[in-house]
């Protein structure tokens, strides 16, 4: 038997909140499915299980809020027991009463709020509610599938107040906002960040994409972004003290590399989960995972090993920004490159002078764990390794 | 289809996009990234689901002609009508 646990996603992350199953008991789990949902300061995080097998019992009540570590679920390997529920007898617990019993399958215990249960809504929106002493049943949501958004709440107490607008995301973006303050007050309190920029000639890549892009439908088109993320996956294979983590005093590279994509969130929020083995995979499975991560994030469903994952950060200003930007690390990563917008500047080539596209790259890395010097010819690699979309 | 029902179809998949922008506020001729704080993979977005929604063919030459409002609906109507439709 295994234990299906609250997670840890995030070094600041002690406990979490249990805010939905998406399975229930009885139900074949293979490792990298999503079971549950859990409620955190960074939002409603989507959870991946590590078993595979059924699902046996839940341990937890929803709505729950339990240390980091603690049981939720216990996961039996195929084979390893016949089901409870295949007995005629009445069920032992509540937990595993038949399959074809109809939801909800949670116990009556009192959580916060007992007629919310299996609700969603926003962190934020749950924490006002329950200031306001507001039942969340009543509460019309206008998030993503009807979630319940903090704007819903504050509706509800300001009575007479005129509609908000209409939001995009079921996100909680003050809750947001107070992760990012958390998280990057302590990269700068711990972390003595050293800076280095770089400008790189990048007409390459953007012909070459033009050359590809030309022939595939836009579901098949890559951008430029697709290709930075590749190069500063595949950099950090020469150069691995910039992919991995800073814990407990000393380094643990990573063996993996999982590029945290910086993803700007409408309404003034950021969040960089994990792009899973950007080094290993084509391409084309990199752009594809690259756009499922943005549409997914901003509409507030970023899996757990997402969060928790991220070996080193990628952050990119797009077309529409400044030149370069300064990087703050993620802790407990330790290094984060950024890439300002491609602007057409004079350059020289061969000894005379050419328009050229040309992007500004800059590197901020712990100096705990690397130097400049390192950090120079990492940065230069990426630049190389851009000279040459083709072998990306 | 006339350029009435093309612009409610090129504001729908754009609100998408970008929900809390009330389209009607947006200029007919300004800048949608500037307008709606758009950026390369949101754009990405649009033009695959007009793509998908009308069936016509936008190449990413083209992108230049789609930025306003004016000019994505001027351009889908010329494509529609190249096509019959």
């Amino acid at each position: 038997m295994a234990e299906f646990r609250m997670p840890s996603l995030g070094a600041d992350m002690e406990a979490g909140t249990l805010v939905e199953w998406l399975v229930k008991p009885g139900d074949h789990v293979k490792r990298g499915d999503i079971v549950a949902v859990v409620e955190t300061q960074k939002g409603a995080i989507e959870i991946e299980t590590f078993e595979t097998g059924r699902i046996e019992k839940f341990l937890v009540d929803l709505n729950s809020k339990v240390p980091v570590g603690t049981p939720l679920a216990e996961i039996w390997a195929e084979g390893e027991a016949e089901p409870v529920v295949a007995a005629a007898a009445p069920p032992v617990t509540p937990a595993a009463r038949p399959l074809a019993a109809p939801a909800p399958l949670i116990t009556p215990s009192p959580p916060v709020v007992p007629s919310a249960v299996g609700m969603r809504a926003s962190p934020a929106a749950r924490r006002l509610a329950k200031e306001r002493h507001i039942d969340l049943s009543t509460v019309t949501g206008s998030g993503p599938a009807g979630a319940i958004i903090y704007a819903d709440v504050e509706r509800l107490g300001a009575a007479g107040a005129a509609p908000e607008r209409k939001r995009a995301p079921g996100l909680d973006l003050n809750a947001m906002r107070v992760a990012i303050a958390a998280a990057m007050a302590r990269s700068k309190r711990e972390i003595p960040h050293y800076y280095l920029e770089h400008q790189v000639d990048v007409t390459a890549c953007e012909q070459w994409l033009t050359a590809h892009n030309t022939t595939l439908p836009p579901d098949n088109r890559l951008l430029f972004g697709a290709l930075t993320i590749k190069a500063v996956a595949l950099a950090t294979r020469r150069f691995p003290a910039f992919n991995g983590f800073y814990r407990d005093n000393k380094f643990e590279p990573a063996q993996a590399v999982h590029i945290g994509v910086a993803i700007s969130i409408r309404g003034g929020g950021l969040a960089a989960p994990a792009l899973h083995d950007a080094d290993r995979i084509s391409l084309d499975e990199l752009m594809a995972s690259m756009r499922d991560l943005v549409q997914r994030t901003r509409a507030g469903r970023i899996r757990g090993s997402e969060m928790s994952d991220p070996t080193i950060t990628v952050s990119s200003l797009g077309e529409r920004g400044v030149e370069a930007l300064y990087g703050v690390i993620y802790p407990p990563q330790v290094a984060i490159v950024g890439f300002g917008k491609v602007v057409e500047r004079p350059w020289v080539i061969d000894g005379a002078i050419g328009p050229r596209s040309v992007v500004t790259m800059t590197l901020a890395a712990d100096h705990r764990v690397s130097d400049g010097h390192a950090g120079a010819l990492f940065l230069a690699e990426i630049g190389k390794l851009l000279q040459e979309p083709d072998k990306l | 289809m006339n350029d009435i029902d093309i612009r409610k179809i090129v504001k729908e998949e754009l609100n998408n996009i970008a929900p809390e922008v009330d389209m009607d506020h947006i200029e007919p001729t300004a800048d949608l990234r500037e307008a709606m704080d758009i950026d390369s993979m949101d754009f990405l977005n649009f033009i695959t689901a007009v793509t998908h929604r009308l069936s016509i063919d936008i190449p990413e030459v083209d992108y230049p002609k789609l930025v306003t409002l004016n000019g994505a609906v001027a351009y889908i109507g010329a494509k529609l009508r190249s096509s019959g439709r």
